[in-house]
């Protein structure tokens, strides 16, 4: 009964929940007993509010026997990354600059959440303020990949895909500046969703960089994250850069699945060299799948992708070094005084408080962000990068006129092992080479699992981006090639994970 | 070290023998606008510290700003009211720096994109004559908090035990007034200074886009000025003298920066380019931190917020709806009334233009409203130690009748 309600799907739950089979505060209670098994091992909490989802659990379960007409997704547990502000919870952002700091205040993600009946299981784990690609930059040291311990659950939102692919929710929030919600996707084997910029509110959520960041919905199928796309996307006047348009029909075009007429673009740029052997097969079989579905393919090229890494790298330090300013040890987090110092100045202890609460991934884009904005560097450092972004938004445009949908992997290589790429910052930003372009151009993407690399068993991600406003278009073609590749396995994937209650106990 | 040395200076005549002054001001309004410029905070002056914050104005992580579309609306109106051209495309800037009183460590301000720019405002003199100073732009941004050094001698925070920091005026909507530089005033630069203060708080006023309280700081003044020797055009090096908040400061502020300015030159040395103190009772200026080259506040376009795009025939509707200018209104009243030009001075310098405008408009005759207020009500005023406009205004406030100086608000005058 337990292993069954974590591993149902949050669709399946809902409808459990709906016709009274289960209750909220058992599906919410296996989850978090779940956790207690499991997350020793794989660390996808920084913080586990029991108490909290339960009493909402509660709360739903009264509700409906009382009668009321409910939201769908109401009593299906949830899991929240840590960078959206929570009253009454920890908000670390994987920070020692924020330990301890309670925000007294709901994001809107979180106050949407709330209102549909979703009970909050936990905070997860993430690298330092979104910068990463591994949860390795967390100061809570790192989550680790359900399908193999010893690697990388990819990152930033690493425990939000940990947290699903170990089976410990079925729903977590996520956010992607760079590619941060499809690359954990992708090297875990679940599903993730970047809508269009402006899709999400981002009030709540704590910046990394505002022109790039974007919260979006994480599940292990496509019709799950369609289901929580609804409950967190539309207008909210907090946000002036949110979208003031109806949410795109993410759920009926996840149930429909159609991509007959479709034409698919695959990318030349985002393809080939410099992608794992087994990385580029997986992808190969999941475009026959997709013609076998009914869709065209066609090739297009978007030559300034090439700049997008270079462009990301200048624009993202920029906005962060200016959005992390305000931690400043004067009104909520880490205080530090300096050693040596009786009466230390206000600067002193900004100093000294940020020298100790920021790890090195941090400071080094402070620095490189304080820098690219400095007199006499601006135009060729932020204001080149703008004109980049420019260029890949018509190179957007131009492939969407003849393509309906673009496709790639989602990330080059499957889940590196921890501490591979800890030393050389390089090699971790490359891992976001394909998912970069979306958070330049503002356009949504989504990743999906494309079946397990041959030559090491581990997932694959296939990336799907469409224009602005588009979003269903995602969840159509992610849906459609999800039903071929679980007919041609005759499971989910994730059903060939490795049983981690085996793996805790040996490790035990 | 709590009190710099007060330094040289040499007599204002010879001052401007030898040298011409060269004067730009930036006038910091605060709009009377009911919440903040992000937030939904009340902006009422005098609160209980820290009762009038929210997670956005008080910049905690994850807070999102969102304009405040009346703030934008007076943005404009003074902008229009200044003669300046209005932007119809504009985005606002984040100027980083740190301060303990600036919740998110940058100041949400406009850079090279302001709402308003290229304009002027023409100042009336003492003599009657006019100087047009023309106005470089007018930019929204954000006030930041207040912070209270305590322990010390001189409220400075220098030689203070702690500081005490309110948020509440954190995210009050400035407008911020920079002129060009005026060059060619000569002696006469600071009473023109004072007037285009003047003349700028009375726009202000009848525009009803701010209290333009000098003394509560919801208008500030800096002053900017340097010294050329006379006859030349390349402009000397200036100093740029904080917060000088009242009429006759500002005045004052001017002639004392020539004087000093003119010492350092005429002894050979070269003047700072730093910030400087005004100490209104001693009435010199004290030197604040050097402004150098190195100061960087790295702006960029602020990613929170969308572009401001104010649709041409709102501006237009706008345009039409402001006031009659102060100056144009003063000439129409002096031709109606038919008051010489000392008595109608007397009557604007102490603001009892809309008293007698409101006593005529009673049936009163011009010279009899204009007696009865600046005669017996102001004897009695004055002894009471009020202007009249104030004088008059509190029994107005006030339902219940009673005696004594109630009764002057409602009382006819005598023809």
């Amino acid at each position: 009964m337990t292993t069954e309600l974590i591993t149902a799907t949050a669709a399946e739950l809902a409808a459990r929940l709906a016709a009274r089979e289960i209750s909220s505060v058992e599906v919410t209670q296996a989850h978090l007993d779940r956790t207690a098994a499991v997350d020793g091992a794989v660390h996808s909490y920084l913080h586990v509010d029991a108490e909290g989802a339960l009493a909402s659990a509660r709360a739903v379960d009264r509700r409906r026997a009382a009668g009321e007409s409910m939201p769908t997704l109401a009593g299906v547990p949830i899991a929240v990354k840590d960078v959206m502000t929570t009253a009454g919870l920890p908000t670390t952002c994987g920070s020692r600059i924020l330990q301890g700091w309670i925000p007294p205040y709901d994001s809107t993600v979180v106050a949407r959440l709330k209102a549909a009946g979703l009970p909050i299981l936990g905070k997860t784990n993430m690298d330092e303020f979104a910068m990463g690609s591994s949860t390795e930059h967390s100061a809570y040291g790192p989550s680790r990949n359900p399908w193999d311990l010893d690697r990388i659950p990819g990152g930033s939102g690493g425990g939000s895909s940990s947290v699903l692919a170990s089976f410990q929710a079925p729903l977590a929030t996520g956010t992607d500046t760079g590619g941060s919600i499809r690359q954990p996707a992708a090297v875990t084997g679940t599903v993730g969703t970047k809508p269009t910029y402006g899709g999400v509110s981002r009030y709540g959520l704590v910046a990394l960089a505002s022109s790039l960041d974007q919260a979006g919905p994480c599940a292990r199928t496509v019709l799950d994250t369609a289901l929580l796309h609804e409950v967190m996307a539309g207008h909210d006047p907090m946000d002036s850069t949110s979208i003031d348009a109806p949410v795109p029909a993410v759920v009926e075009a996840a149930r429909r699945a159609d991509v007959a007429g479709m034409r698919i673009g695959i990318v030349r740029e985002l393809t080939g060299e410099g992608f794992q052997a087994g990385v580029q097969q997986r992808f190969d079989e999941a475009v026959r799948h997709l013609v076998d579905a009914g869709a065209q393919v066609v090739e297009v090229s978007c030559p300034s992708f090439v700049y997008a890494l270079a462009a990301y790298y200048l624009i993202l330090p920029s906005e962060a070094s200016s959005n992390l300013a305000k931690f400043d040890a004067m009104r909520y987090g880490l205080r530090v005084l300096p050693a040596g110092d009786d009466d230390p100045s206000a600067e002193q202890v900004m100093a000294a408080t940020r020298e100790a609460g920021f790890g090195d991934e941090v400071k080094r884009r402070i620095i490189l962000g304080t820098y690219a904005l400095s007199s006499g560097y601006y135009d060729a450092y932020y204001g080149s990068a703008q004109k980049v972004r420019r260029l890949i938004s018509d190179d957007f445009a131009a492939a969407f006129a003849s393509a309906d949908v673009l496709v790639s992997p989602t990330a080059p290589t499957t889940a590196f092992k921890l501490g591979d790429k800890l030393d050389d910052p390089m090699a971790m930003y490359l891992n976001d080479i394909a998912t970069i372009p979306a958070n330049l151009a503002g356009v949504p993407g989504m990743s999906v699992p494309s079946g397990l690399a041959p030559e090491d068993g581990l997932p694959v991600g296939l990336q799907i981006l469409a224009p602005a406003m588009q979003d269903q278009r995602l969840y159509a073609v992610g849906a459609a090639l999800e039903a071929r590749l679980q007919a041609a396995w005759g499971a989910p994937l994730l059903a060939s994970a490795p049983d981690l209650t085996a793996a805790t106990a040996k490790g035990a | 070290m709590t009190q710099a040395t007060t330094e040289a200076t040499v007599p204002y005549e010879e001052a401007l023998a030898a040298y011409d002054p060269v004067l730009g001001l930036e006038v910091h309004v605060e709009l009377n606008t009911a919440t903040k410029m992000f937030c939904g905070c009340a902006t009422t002056f005098g609160a209980q510290p820290n009762s009038q914050v929210c997670p956005v104005c008080l910049g905690l992580p994850g807070a999102l700003p969102v304009v405040n579309e009346k703030g934008v609306e007076s943005a404009i109106r003074i902008g229009l009211a200044l003669n300046c051209e209005i932007a119809p495309w504009c985005r606002f800037a984040r100027k980083n720096y740190f301060y303990p009183d600036m919740p998110k460590n940058f100041q949400t301000s406009q850079y090279d994109e302001p709402i308003a720019f290229d304009g002027h405002l023409d100042v009336e003199l003492d003599d009657g004559t006019t100087y047009r100073v023309l106005i470089e732009r007018a930019h929204m941004e954000e006030d930041t908090g207040k912070s209270t050094h305590v322990g010390g001698a001189t409220g400075r925070i220098h030689g203070a035990t702690h500081s005490l920091v309110d948020y509440n005026r954190a995210g009050i909507p400035l407008i911020e007034i920079v002129t060009k530089p005026m060059v060619g005033a000569g002696e006469r630069a600071p009473e023109i200074a004072r007037a285009y203060v003047a003349t700028l708080r009375d726009l202000l006023a009848a525009l009803g886009v701010s209290d333009v309280r000098m003394e509560q700081g919801s208008m500030r003044c800096d002053v900017n000025l340097s010294l050329m020797p006379t006859g030349a055009d390349r402009f000397g090096t200036r100093s740029e003298t904080k917060n000088v908040n009242s009429l006759r400061s500002v005045e004052r502020a001017v002639r004392f920066e020539i004087q000093r300015h003119a010492a350092i030159l005429a002894s050979g040395g070269s003047v700072t380019q730093e910030t400087r103190h005004w100490h209104e009772d001693t009435g010199i200026t004290t030197s604040g931190r050097e402004k150098s080259d190195a100061e960087d506040y790295r702006y960029f376009p602020e990613p929170d917020l969308v572009p401001i795009a104010p649709a041409a025939d709102w501006v237009e509707r706008l345009r039409e709806s402001l006031p009659e200018p102060p100056a144009a209104r003063r000439r129409r009243l002096q031709g109606e009334w038919g008051y010489a030009d000392l008595e109608m001075r007397d009557v604007v310098n102490a603001g009892l233009l809309d008293l007698i405008e409101e006593t005529v408009a009673a049936g009163a005759s011009p010279a009899g409203a204009r007696k009865w207020w600046s005669g017996e009500i102001a004897r009695r005023a004055n002894a009471d130690g009020r202007d009249v406009p104030a004088y008059a205004a509190a029994p107005r406030r006030d339902p219940r009748p009673c005696g004594g100086v109630g009764v002057v608000g409602h009382q006819r005058p005598t023809q």
